[in-house]
């Protein structure tokens, strides 16, 4: 079983690396950071140089000047970047006929699905993990709440899985990978933004599209709060993700 | 080793296959022959558990086509139209991919390897990228793919499609290799191939089974009578008459240069070839060559599928 899902995560992930794209997807994601992280702090040490010096506007903390707009922003970078890791995962084995190879494998549907979320998946954790020196240089130097550092770290992981569900899902739908990823886009965007829709609905529709929105789940982590409402809504999120993607692929062998 | 009762496919109306029942024997080279859109990938498909059909059954290698669809997988090696193949890997890595998805134990892998390059004669590429390999290299892994788990069964569509003569030789030889060691059921739109490489044949068109034997008992049912290929050192007329006039003999037909002629008998008077030669060697014609010739099995093909439509 997990033998099986290795085997489809471990082809998937190296192949990241014999094509351009993770080396693509990787530079831009580190320089895209590096820089947000510049500006981020340039404008945090004015502020505390108002603040200490001509005494004016308000201090800030570490944590809120620069832990949450760091993964704040970074979930904004995954948004753009993870239709490019994952519009080739299914729509590529479609265009060279090695979907006939899977399918004639002795592999469950399911053990292919999550074998395919892995593989984009540990890329991501690549990436997060080599933006761990930011955390680290603050947490050494300054007075970062860990629980802030902690929370947004695995919110970010779990809300850019859901985009990796997303991906995963158009990826089956078309053997285009520019369909896929546009696909990916939008409705990752979509699920973003739902929650604009939530501040001028009000009432109970607006708590219900509140609900459905990927970023409204985010602010809790960003506070250090992890609860189990938000982390069993992403987990569910990426659910039905893969749970279509494995409908559609079942559906392949019908036609 | 593959039994095939009543299966019939269809895509939405279209019936690609209809109503077949066949068996293939363990050991046996199977060819399933018919032109273009008759139905033999969709069954092809079928058969490696890629899709059910929409009617009927199927057991390959003692298995379920459907209920139990993993161990058929485990136990059939499959070679799709298009070879399944990654581009941008090794041919190496590609099969040590595969055999892992085939799940060959962790410990006998390498072994493995090396057994299908060998068989495929493709040590020499291993370390090639397979989006550099020429077309009949490719075809080759896609070979070596089905046969890494060392299956059962081997399930081949149009395994020498689009190569060109010398990869063509290759390939059959190396079907005809695997005889004995393998049950294997190939597919084909060309009728040189069953000749070359298929023990029997089964003949489909429009979806439905035209005929299935042999390709001897073929030639012969569906034959019209023995042909035989005579030669003469000097053919006169007037000896060529005598000839003609042997009980049994249909015609006798300059074939060329003169000295060769295709001797036709009437359907079940093959026999009677004794009193042909001794009437040639009595008249004196110089009797160089007396061979039997096989009516063509492209004009039994023809036929066949010609009768149906
Ligand atoms: N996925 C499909 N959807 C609809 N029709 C199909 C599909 N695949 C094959 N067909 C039709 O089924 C018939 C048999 O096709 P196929 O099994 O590929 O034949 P062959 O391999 O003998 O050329 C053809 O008429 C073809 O057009
Ligand atoms: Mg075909």
């Amino acid at each position: 079983m997990i033998r099986n899902i290795w085997t489809i995560a471990r082809r998937d992930f190296r192949s990241y690396f014999t094509s351009p794209v993770a080396y693509i997807v990787i530079a831009g994601f580190m320089v895209v950071m590096g820089w947000m992280f510049s500006y981020i702090l340039r404008d945090f040490s004015l502020r505390m140089m108002q603040y200490t010096q001509m005494n004016m506007g308000k201090g800030v903390s570490i944590t809120d000047g620069i832990i949450r707009p760091l993964y704040g922003n970074m979930n904004v970078v995954f948004l753009f970047l993870v239709p490019f890791i994952t519009m080739r995962l299914f729509a590529e084995e479609r265009k060279q006929n090695t979907i006939e190879l899977l399918l004639t494998s002795p592999i469950s549907l399911a053990q292919l699905v999550l074998g395919k979320f892995l593989s984009a998946w540990l890329l991501i954790l690549v990436m997060i993990a080599l933006t761990l020196t930011y955390p680290i240089v603050l947490l050494v130097s300054g007075n970062p709440d860990p629980g802030t550092v902690a929370g947004s770290i695995l919110g970010t992981l779990l809300l850019t899985s859901c985009y990796i569900a997303v991906g995963v899902l158009f990826s089956s739908l078309t053997e285009n990978q520019i369909v896929a990823g546009a696909l990916t886009f939008a409705t990752s965007l979509f699920f973003w933004l739902v929650s604009w829709a939530a501040g001028s609905a009000g009432g109970v529709a607006g708590d219900v599209l509140n609900h459905l929105s990927l970023i409204s789940h985010f602010n809790n982590f960003s506070q250090g709060l992890i609860t189990s409402a938000d982390v069993l809504y992403y987990l569910s999120f990426i659910f039905v993700g893969l749970f279509l993607t494995h409908r559609v692929l079942d559906s392949y062998r019908w036609r | 080793m593959i039994q095939v009762s009543h299966l019939t496919k269809r895509y939405g109306p279209r019936t690609a296959v209809d109503d077949l029942t066949f068996e293939v024997k363990k050991g046996e080279v199977v060819g399933f022959l018919g032109p273009n859109g008759a139905g033999k990938s969709s069954t092809m498909k079928i058969l490696s558990g890629f899709m059910p059909a929409t009617e009927g059954t199927a057991t390959v290698a003692d298995f379920d086509v459907f209920t139990q669809s993993l161990e058929v997988k485990r136990n059939v090696g499959f070679l799709p139209e298009t070879p399944p193949l990654y581009l941008e890997m090794q041919v190496e890595d590609y099969l040590d991919h595969v055999a892992r998805l085939k799940q060959v134990a962790k410990g006998d892998i390498n072994k493995s390897i090396d057994t299908v390059l060998e068989k495929t004669s493709l040590g020499d590429s291993r370390r090639r990228l397979i989006g550099n390999l020429s077309k009949g290299m490719r075809q080759r892994v896609g070979l070596a793919q089905a046969l890494i788990n060392n299956p059962r069964v081997l399930i081949l569509d149009e395994p020498t499609v689009g190569l060109d003569p010398r990869q063509i030789i290759d390939i059959r030889s190396l079907i005809k290799s695997l005889k004995g060691e393998h049950t294997v059921i190939l597919s084909t739109h060309i009728l040189p191939e069953v000749t070359a490489t298929c023990d029997r044949v089964i003949v489909i068109n429009r979806g439905k089974i035209v005929a299935q034997d042999s390709i001897d008992t073929l030639t012969q049912k569906h034959g019209e009578g023995t042909v035989f290929k005579l030669a003469l050192r000097n053919p006169s007329p007037a000896g060529l008459e005598y000839l003609r006039k042997v009980q049994g003999v249909e015609s006798i037909a300059a074939n060329g240069t003169g000295n060769t002629f295709i001797v036709k008998f009437v359907k079940g008077a093959e026999a009677n070839r004794d009193q042909l030669v001794t009437a040639a060697v009595q008249q004196n014609l110089g009797l160089l060559e007396f061979s039997a010739e096989r009516a063509s099995l492209e004009d039994i093909f023809l036929k066949l599928i010609t009768q149906e439509t």
